[in-house]
């Protein structure tokens, strides 16, 4: 079980301690059927057929009928836990203002972008996307809330503060996979798909493509990196300076 | 009993015939299909070598060669031998009929499904190759040419080759399915069918829905691609620089026809597998099957259910979280009927003497991998669990496991069981434990491991591990053994061909029923009429099984045989 990377991610331990009984459970599930086939298959007993009504009423009960229900139980068990989560991580309203980040698949790569100061992202054509001159999202220069938006390869966050997502992808289906904050959705062209996470533990992670996507799907990475409170907002303080200095007011990639 | 395959006709009606055709053709799939899975496994461990004729690989090659993996084995192996050769084998001896109910139909789906083959391997010499987008073939990466090398004359190769398929697939399935309904001998009532042909009834009817569907889909992409109809396509795509025509349509229909067929597919591949397993346990620890209704209940009820539980495939896709939640209990439910035949069959186990030929030992194959498989199911059943696992090595491990291992060995129980019915026959049987115990080993040396890797995060479809994801470097070592495995699983095949052409030759006589066996299609008679149940076994030493085609309490078994089947029953 210390194959799971480490997680920094809120529901995260809940989801770890789940896996783990979850696991746990079809493991030793797993091991005494092999064992059962193995004793079967070297049990040497004669041929012989002396069974009666009650003895096979009995092998009924307590072979069949009884384990099935114990299954059965687990099942019910992993449905109503695995309910509990899944309710926690992806239908409960925020409690707080969450940061919004937009996040944006192509073919081969992600970007993320910030609504700027103005908490607004601004529009987005897809005939102005122009990655060699800088503006890989199609940003509208004439949109007012476009001028502050920040564009960058790399995610930056603020630890215990809850981060909304909104996914998107502009060519084929990608699939938004940070390991280490046990988080994958598929960005879907034409969909936007928002997801929520609390990261709790400050560091690197890896984000990752999880749907074949093409050619450079495997290639397709980026880092999640998680900061103090001040840093996320020094991080960004820098790249809306940078952003609202830039001479032409015509939208430009900020790099880490 | 004798019908050798004699002289080769073209356009044969004969349902064997057509059963030793529909098994070269699997042969030939799961020949290129294995090869294809060593390239890729050794070109993840090794990604420097060469291999000959091509080259080192690209990783547009890595994903062609998933993709045209996937497909083989999926649609070419585990649909055509379970669902096609095995039925056309002995399904109608099983229940007494002479002949199926529509003969040039069952020999057209046939030449169909050869043509369907011939169509999918032309890919591979495509201008650009075979298509790269998976087995699933999910648009927009399937719907535009530009979206990548492979995605034009390679993806409209499949997508026609897949056409074809499900054409073939529903022509041969409504002839099992009227078959089976109108073609039973006297006698063969409902509750007398052996457990295969409930399966195939089951497995027939699954097939018929889910391929339409799928030949709808497949239609529908077609033309999206060529029509100019937007289906898959939403606006604002911009592919390759270029933007696209806009439409109204979206990739997540795709997803959920894909998926109503996909995993109906599973248990297509899967229950004729389950049904052998129960007539083979039956067989060879001489008792009947008990609780034959509740089986016959638990596999109509699997087939019902497999029709709710696509969704489980798309948590993760956009769907809403609440249908996720209504898919995953769909899925648990699943489970239970699945549950309750591995409890039966593990009974069954403990009730007489396990006799332990090649058949039995590949009948409790599956029946390893099966439950191997099966338990990680439930885990993958739950959203909140498989919006970590999903398409990672997990996944991998968890259909390798109980689809690709449990149906490749309850293929070889079925070859193994049957063979004699075509050459007259037995198999070696020596040559037969060892091709059985070095399978196994190495079939868990393969697939077991791969859990380790999908839990530590590793995704499907990497041909390289590396840039920020180098960080699974630590499971080298496991990929390597991982590879060694494969390698081993495969040459081990090479006995069981071996076997194939040896015994056809110098095999020793079966003589007439060799196991043993209560179920027609090991009847002497032409003409049978079905006096009993299907799996009458047990009662004295000397005479522990009666034939359905032998009258209850007629003496010992050899009496029987060679007494004319009575007009009257
Ligand atoms: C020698 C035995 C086999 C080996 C070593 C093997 C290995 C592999 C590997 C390495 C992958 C690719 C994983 C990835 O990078 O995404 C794969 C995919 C797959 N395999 Fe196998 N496999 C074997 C047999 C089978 C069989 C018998 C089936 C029949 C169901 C099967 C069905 C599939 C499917 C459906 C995929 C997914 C293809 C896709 O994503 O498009 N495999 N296999
Ligand atoms: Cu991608
Ligand atoms: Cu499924």
């Amino acid at each position: 079980m210390n194959w799971l990377p480490p997680n920094g991610e809120l529901h995260g331990i809940t989801m770890d301690a789940m896996l783990r009984w979850n696991l746990a459970a079809v493991f030793w599930m797993f091991i005494l059927a092999q064992i059962l086939l193995v004793v079967a298959l070297l049990r040497r007993k004669p041929a012989t057929d002396k069974r009666t009504k009650a003895s096979s009423r009995r092998a009924f009960l307590f072979a069949w009928l009884l384990p099935l229900l114990a299954i059965s139980g687990l099942y019910a068990r992993m449905a109503i836990s695995s309910r509990r989560l899944w309710a926690a991580r992806r239908e409960a309203p925020a409690s707080s203002r969450p940061v919004e980040v937009e996040v944006t698949g192509v073919q081969f790569q992600w970007y993320f972008r910030y609504p700027g100061a103005d908490g607004i992202f601004g529009t987005t054509r897809a005939a102005l996307v122009n990655a060699p001159a800088g503006n890989p999202l199609g940003l509208d220069p004439r949109d007012p809330h476009s001028r502050d938006d920040i564009v960058s390869s790399l995610l930056v966050l603020p630890v215990e503060q809850t981060v909304e997502i909104r996914l998107h992808s502009r060519d084929v289906i990608h699939g938004f996979f940070i390991p280490g904050m046990r988080l994958k959705q598929d960005a879907i062209p034409g969909m936007t798909a928002q997801v929520r996470f609390t990261p709790v533990v400050t560091g690197e992670y890896p984000i990752l493509c999880s749907q074949v996507c093409g050619l450079g799907h495997a290639r397709m990475q980026a880092h999640l990196r998680v900061v103090s409170q001040r840093e996320y907002r020094d991080w960004l303080a820098v790249r809306e300076h940078a952003r609202l200095a830039a001479e032409s007011p015509g939208p430009g990639e900020s790099q880490p | 009993m004798n019908t050798k395959v004699g002289r080769f006709q073209l356009f044969t009606t004969d349902h064997r015939r057509i059963a030793v055709r529909y098994l070269v053709l699997g042969l030939v799939a799961v020949v290129i299909g294995t090869l294809l899975s060593l390239v890729m496994r050794i070109h993840r461990v090794w990604p420097a070598v060469a291999f000959p004729f091509y080259g080192t690989l690209r990783p547009e090659d890595y994903l062609a060669v998933v993709t045209m993996h996937g497909t083989l084995m999926v649609f070419f192996v585990l649909t055509v031998v379970p669902q096609s050769a095995f039925p056309n084998l002995v399904l109608p001896g099983q229940i007494g009929a002479e002949q199926m109910a529509f003969p040039r139909l069952n020999a057209a789906a046939f030449w169909v499904t050869t043509a369907s083959l011939v169509v999918l391997l032309a890919a591979f010499f495509a201008p650009q190759g075979a298509p790269i987008s998976g087995w699933t073939s999910y648009p927009p990466l399937s719907a535009i040419a530009a979206a990548g090398p492979g995605q034009g004359t390679g993806m409209d190769l499949w997508l026609w080759s897949i056409a074809l398929f499900c054409l073939a697939a529903i022509a041969s399935s409504t002839n099992l399915l009227v078959t089976i309904v109108a073609c039973r001998c006297r006698g063969m009532s409902w509750g007398r069918l052996p457990l295969t042909v409930w399966s195939w009834l089951v497995s027939s009817a699954l097939t018929v829905l889910a391929f339409s569907v799928l030949l709808a889909a497949a239609a529908l992409l077609l033309a999206d691609r060529h029509l100019g109809t937007s289906y898959f396509l939403p606006s604002g795509e911009v592919v390759n620089g270029l933007v696209m025509r806009s439409g109204k349509g979206s990739p997540m229909l795709w997803l959920h026809l894909f998926w109503f067929f996909g995993h109906p597919e599973v248990y297509i591949s899967i229950l004729p597998g389950m049904g052998l397993a129960s007539s083979l346990l039956a067989n060879f620890t001489r008792r009947p099957v008990p609780g034959y209704r509740l089986m016959v209940g638990a596999t109509i009820l699997i087939g019902v259910l497999g029709l709710g539980v696509w969704g489980h495939h798309i948590f993760v896709s956009g769907m809403n979280p609440y249908a996720g939640t209504a898919f995953g209990l769909t899925t648990l439910a699943i489970a239970v009927p699945s549950s309750a035949e591995v409890l039966t069959w593990i009974g069954m186990l403990f009730r007489g003497r396990l006799q332990p030929t090649t058949p039995m030992l590949f009948a409790l194959g599956f029946l390893s991998f099966f439950i191997a498989g099966g338990l990680t199911g439930p885990i993958l059943a739950q959203p909140a669990l498989d919006s970590y696992l999903h398409n990672t090595f997990f996944v991998v491990a968890h259909f390798h496991l109980v689809m690709a291992m449990a149906g490749v060995f309850s293929v070889f129980a079925g070859i193994y069981y049957w063979y004699p019915l075509l050459t007259g026959r037995r198999m070696n049987e020596r040559l037969g434990q060892v091709h059985f115990w070095v399978s196994l080993v190495a079939a868990y040396g393969t697939f077991f491991p791969m859990h380790l890797a999908g839990l530590a995060g590793e995704p499907r479809h990497y041909a390289q591990l590396s840039g920020p994801v180098a960080s699974f470097a630590n499971l080298i070592p496991v990929e390597r053994g991982i590879t060694f495995s494969a390698l081993l699983l495969a040459t081990a095949q090479i006995v069981f061909l071996i076997n194939v052409a040896w015994s056809a030759r110098r095999g020793s006589p079966a003589g007439e029923n060799p196991w043993r066996a209560t179920t027609l299609e090991w009847s002497p008679f032409p003409h049978p009429i079905a006096r009993g149940q299907a799996y009458s076994y047990g009662g004295s030493a000397e005479r522990d099984f009666s034939p359905q085609w032998q009258e209850t309490g007629a003496g010992p078994v050899f009496e029987g045989l060679k007494k004319a089947p009575s007009p009257s029953d």
